[in-house]
């Protein structure tokens, strides 16, 4: 099997200069991954860990202050190979759309509020999908469709849509060219449930059909079990722990995967949960040692002075924590 | 302000080279002061004189000095343009703001008016004024004229511009931290407007020039006032195609010429200067 | 019994397409329902995207007017249009949390603009000492500091800081009530429970009554008392939340909980559309239908 991206010990930091004292906000740090071909690859994480940071690097939407300090990041379309960052911008301009698609976090603010749904449509996909106007607009209705919008949106303004169906025509927008890519910041969290359900099954579906892959960021849990293949969980900067999304459920190996796994609330079931003591780390200045131990229940004193590697622990599972191999009966027991 | 003028300058081609050509119209234009001769007088020179070291640009068939009539030619028409653009700018912003901000009647009837007055035509209606009004129409009324049909286009983007603005969660959020509505409109609001305002005016003004030469090439205009549509008259009126006076037809071209295009350029690369999505990104925000 | 809220058979009809179309489109249908003062309650509205949630909480905001009926606040009139002082007050008692932190902050602005503002405009205290350690104290109830939120900008933080400031700000002038339209969409899990946690306390300990707008109808059954859902702007049930999403009634409620993604069967992708339910929710597409009156107030729409 392939690989579309290959990451290798990316560090990506946003550097303000303020009035003379540098502030480093570290959203990346030491990331490797790889995204294979025809898969679906989540991330999860604390909000600021940085995800959205991590796929700006993705996208080649990285914008001063944010800068790839170390580490490098290769595509693989098969036709086309690509270092987004050596090459030419044009270059990398040229494949937007066709090759890979953003869809961004916050979709509302991505659509021009001046400019109609069906204008927008025209700006981005027309040219990347290399048919005539009169054959495009069908098209475009076929595929809004898909997503349970109307043809009459084409005609809206973006403040005249409510907040769901904003974020469907954004995702109409990234997939509306088949790309071989496709990176997706919270894409579904204005949806209902229904609907949210037929738009993952029609991403799930472009992507089987193309074979293509996608990158799925959410903080929702649920919509991880049910469309990823595998997942990558992040904390403060640093991938801490990657495997089949099945195993991660099952048997989460880092106490931070298990504490997101088991505060999902459920229907049915009153039982109070609680969220994770003491504050989310700075990244600016992290803690020492494991980035998690000042919140992580079992941790020891190696854990507050080396910093764990992500290493591999076989079923293709990559965990970042010195105790990996017996977090749920050490979590059970400081409970 | 002047570190984004030399960001400008250095980093957007477009925008130095219209920002060169306008200046070199510019500064023609204001050689027009120091004229030794009076535009409006005939005959005191010898006609049809080709360019020469001592007249630069010639003169033409009713014995003018071809240099310091285009100096007037050239104030007068950017005088033109910059009049209509201030005040059809001031009406698109007043009627957009309140239209947008209002909504309601006060915005169906405005925007009744403005649907109105974008789907009128505009040369017949100037060329009509100029029948009936004839001598009354002076430069500053025909510019009143074309700045009163020159607004709609503009009020109505500025109107949609506030009402997303107005619907925008930001302006909610401000609303409900207390702060006056004035005070959001001026200091919320007005930032994403006054970049539309700006480039509309440079757009605004090529097309008032525009009007004005067309007008006046066809004799709708006050011809004894040079500007670059009379120039261009007269020089029809002598013939000076047949008659081989081509640098009475060449230069005024010429000018126009570097006129639209250095207004073109600027306007455009303006445009994406002050676009705030584009500024936002050059922050590092946004998409 | 005082009445802290009432929405009484509220219409709200939007204009689509130009002046002289009659294009309407009846974005919020005949809604009614009381909130009492002396019972704080977290108050669910969950439903269909595009059904008229925020349409809805807009009209109670005053943001938008109503077309038909009207919306009562401690027996006055909720009246956008009112004058200054009168706005002042009813801010002073309801204050919005928004679905999109993104866009909550105006971008081109600082953060603590809004924070100061709302400290110095709404609760009226000039001190900037005292202004400071408020804000400070809103900022610690969400798990924020002054330091980190002091002179940033909103795309110098992430979506969670985001929202948290914004109900950090929303608390500083003690509420009676919060309209919160989407609080919990874009934080992780945890802090979507430190948050929800945070509403439910806010309920118990300071006895603001809560409009909670959602799509996440597991954190609606762990905090909510009262609930309704909609369907194109229409009602179609409501009453106690946990009987409601234990055991719905309406077709349309019936299939968001069919819909609810479960993780138990993790990796292996059931996205499968409950069709039978969908099929008996489009057969009554179009009919408005009847509110009828069940056991423990609950209240469901039925057609003939
Ligand atoms: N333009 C910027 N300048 C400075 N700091 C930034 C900038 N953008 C993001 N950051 C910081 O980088 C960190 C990571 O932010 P990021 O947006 O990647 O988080 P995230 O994981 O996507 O969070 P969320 O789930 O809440 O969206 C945060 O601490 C944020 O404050
Ligand atoms: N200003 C407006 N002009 C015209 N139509 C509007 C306007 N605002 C909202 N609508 C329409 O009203 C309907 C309800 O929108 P609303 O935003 O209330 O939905 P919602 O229930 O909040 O949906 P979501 O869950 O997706 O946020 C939508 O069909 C929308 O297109
Ligand atoms: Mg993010
Ligand atoms: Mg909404």
């Amino acid at each position: 099997m392939s690989d579309v991206l290959t990451v290798n010990k990316l560090k990506a930091y946003y550097i303000m200069n303020y009035f003379g004292t540098k502030r480093e906000v570290r959203a990346v740090d030491n990331v490797s991954l790889t995204i294979r071909k025809n898969e679906i690859y989540g991330i999860a994480g604390e909000s600021s860990s940085g995800k959205t940071s991590l796929i700006k690097v993705f996208a080649a939407a990285m914008r001063p202050p944010f800068e790839i300090v170390d580490g490098d990041i290769k595509f693989d379309f098969g036709d086309v190979k690509i270092d987004p960052y050596a090459e030419d911008k044009s270059k990398v301009d040229a494949l937007r759309w066709s090759h890979f698609s953003y869809i961004m976090q916050g979709s509302m603010s991505v659509l021009n509020p001046v400019r109609k749904i069906g204008k927008t449509f025209e700006d981005f996909a027309l040219k990347p999908m290399g048919v005539s106007k009169a054959e495009f607009i069908p098209l475009v209705i076929e595929h809004l469709k898909k997503l349970k919008l109307s043809p009459d949106i084409l005609n809206s303004y973006p403040h005249e849509l409510s907040g769901g169906m904003c974020q469907r025509v954004t995702i109409a927008l990234a997939t509306v060219c088949r790309p071989k890519f496709i990176i997706a910041d919270e894409p579904t969290t204005a949806l209902d449930v229904v609907v949210q359900k037929e738009v993952l099954s029609m991403i799930r579906g472009i992507q089987q059909e193309m074979g293509s892959s996608v990158v799925f960021v959410t903080h929702d849990m649920s919509v991880h079990a049910n469309i990823t293949d595998r997942i990558g969980i992040f904390y403060a900067g640093r991938l801490v722990e990657e495997g089949p999304t099945k195993l991660m459920f099952e048997q989460p190996k880092h106490p931070y995967t298990y504490h997101l796994v088991s505060s999902i609330p459920r229907i049915g079931d009153t039982q109070r949960r609680t969220s994770l003591e003491g504050k989310p780390p700075s990244l600016a200045t992290p803690p020492n040692g494991c980035r998690f131990h000042p919140r992580c229940p079992i941790a020891t004193d190696k854990c507050s002075q080396e910093n764990p590697e992500l290493v591999d622990v076989g079923e293709g599972r990559r965990v970042a924590c010195f105790h990996s191999d017996k977090v749920k009966p050490l979590l059970e027991a400081a409970q | 302000m002047f570190k984004v003028f030399s960001d400008l300058m250095r980093y957007n081609i477009e925008f130095a080279i219209g920002f060169f050509l306008f200046l070199f119209v510019f500064i023609f234009g204001a050689l027009s002061f120091f004229s030794p001769v009076d535009p409006t007088q005939i005959y005191m020179l010898v006609p049809d004189i080709k360019p020469n070291a001592q007249y630069w640009f010639g003169t033409n068939s009713r014995g003018q000095d071809l240099f310091w009539q285009m100096t007037f030619a050239v104030r007068n028409s950017l005088l033109f343009g910059f009049t209509v653009a201030m005040m059809s700018r001031v009406l698109s912003l007043v009627i957009g703001l309140v239209s947008g901000y209002a909504g309601g009647w006060a915005d169906r009837i405005l925007m009744f008016v403005n649907d109105i007055f974008v789907s009128i035509p505009v040369f017949p209606i100037l060329v009509l004024f100029f029948f009936v009004l004839r001598d009354d129409l002076t430069t500053l009324n025909l510019a009143i004229l074309v700045a009163l049909l020159g607004w709609a286009f503009d009020a109505r983007l500025i109107r949609s511009m506030m009402l997303s603005l107005k619907h925008r969660e930001f302006t909610q959020h401000a609303i409900f931290s207390g702060m006056p509505m004035h005070k959001i409109v001026l200091k919320e609001h007005l930032p994403y407007i006054m970049p539309i305002v700006f480039s509309t005016a440079l757009a605004n003004m090529i097309w008032s020039i525009g009007i004005e030469v067309t007008l006046a090439v066809l004799g709708f205009a006050n011809i004894s006032i040079p500007t670059f549509g009379t120039m261009l008259y007269w020089a029809n009126n002598h013939s000076a195609m047949i008659a081989g006076i081509w640098w009475w037809i060449l230069i005024p071209v010429v000018f126009i010429a570097m006129t639209f295009l250095g207004l073109y350029l600027l306007s455009v690369s303006l445009n994406e200067y002050i676009d705030p999505r584009q500024r936002l990104r050059r922050m590092g925000g946004g998409s | 019994m005082s009445k802290l809220l009432e929405v009484k058979n509220v219409v709200k009809k939007f204009n689509t397409g130009g002046l002289f179309s009659n294009k309407k489109l009846t974005a919020v249908n005949d809604v009614s329902f009381t909130l009492d003062k002396n019972k704080p309650e977290i108050f669910t509205i969950i439903g269909e995207s595009g059904s008229g949630k925020t349409t809805l909480a807009r009209m109670i905001l005053g943001l938008e007017s109503t077309t038909q009926g009207e919306i009562l606040h401690e027996g006055k009139l909720v009246d956008g249009k009112a004058n200054r002082s009168t706005r002042m007050k009813f801010m002073q008692s309801v204050q919005p949390v928004f679905q999109n932190p993104f866009e909550a902050f105006n971008p081109l602005k600082k953060i603590d603009q809004y924070l100061v503002s709302t400290t110095r405009e709404l609760l009226q205290i000039e001190d900037d000492d005292e202004v400071k350690t408020i804000i400070d104290e809103n900022l610690q109830k969400v798990g924020l500091s002054h330091t980190e939120i002091m002179g940033r900008y909103p795309h110098e933080l992430s979506g969670g800081q985001l929202q948290r400031t914004a109900i950090a700000r929303a608390l500083i002038c003690n509420p009676s009530l919060l309209v919160a339209d989407e609080p919990v969409s874009m934080v992780d899990a945890s802090l979507k429970m430190s948050i929800v946690n945070l509403l439910q306390s806010l309920r118990d300990d300071f006895g603001v009554n809560v409009i909670y707008i959602t799509h996440d109808l597991a954190t609606a059954y762990y905090i909510s008392d009262r609930i309704i859902i909609m369907q194109k702007g229409l009602v179609v049930e409501m009453g106690p939340a946990r009987p409601i999403l234990d055991d719905p009634k309406h077709p349309y409620s019936q299939l968001l909980k069919a819909s609810v993604l479960s993780i138990a069967d993790a990796g292996n992708g059931q996205l499968q559309p409950a069709t039978d339910l969908i099929e008996i929710v489009n057969r009554n597409e179009g009919q408005i239908g009847k509110m009828q009156t069940y056991e423990g107030s609950r209240h469901v729409r039925e057609y003939s």
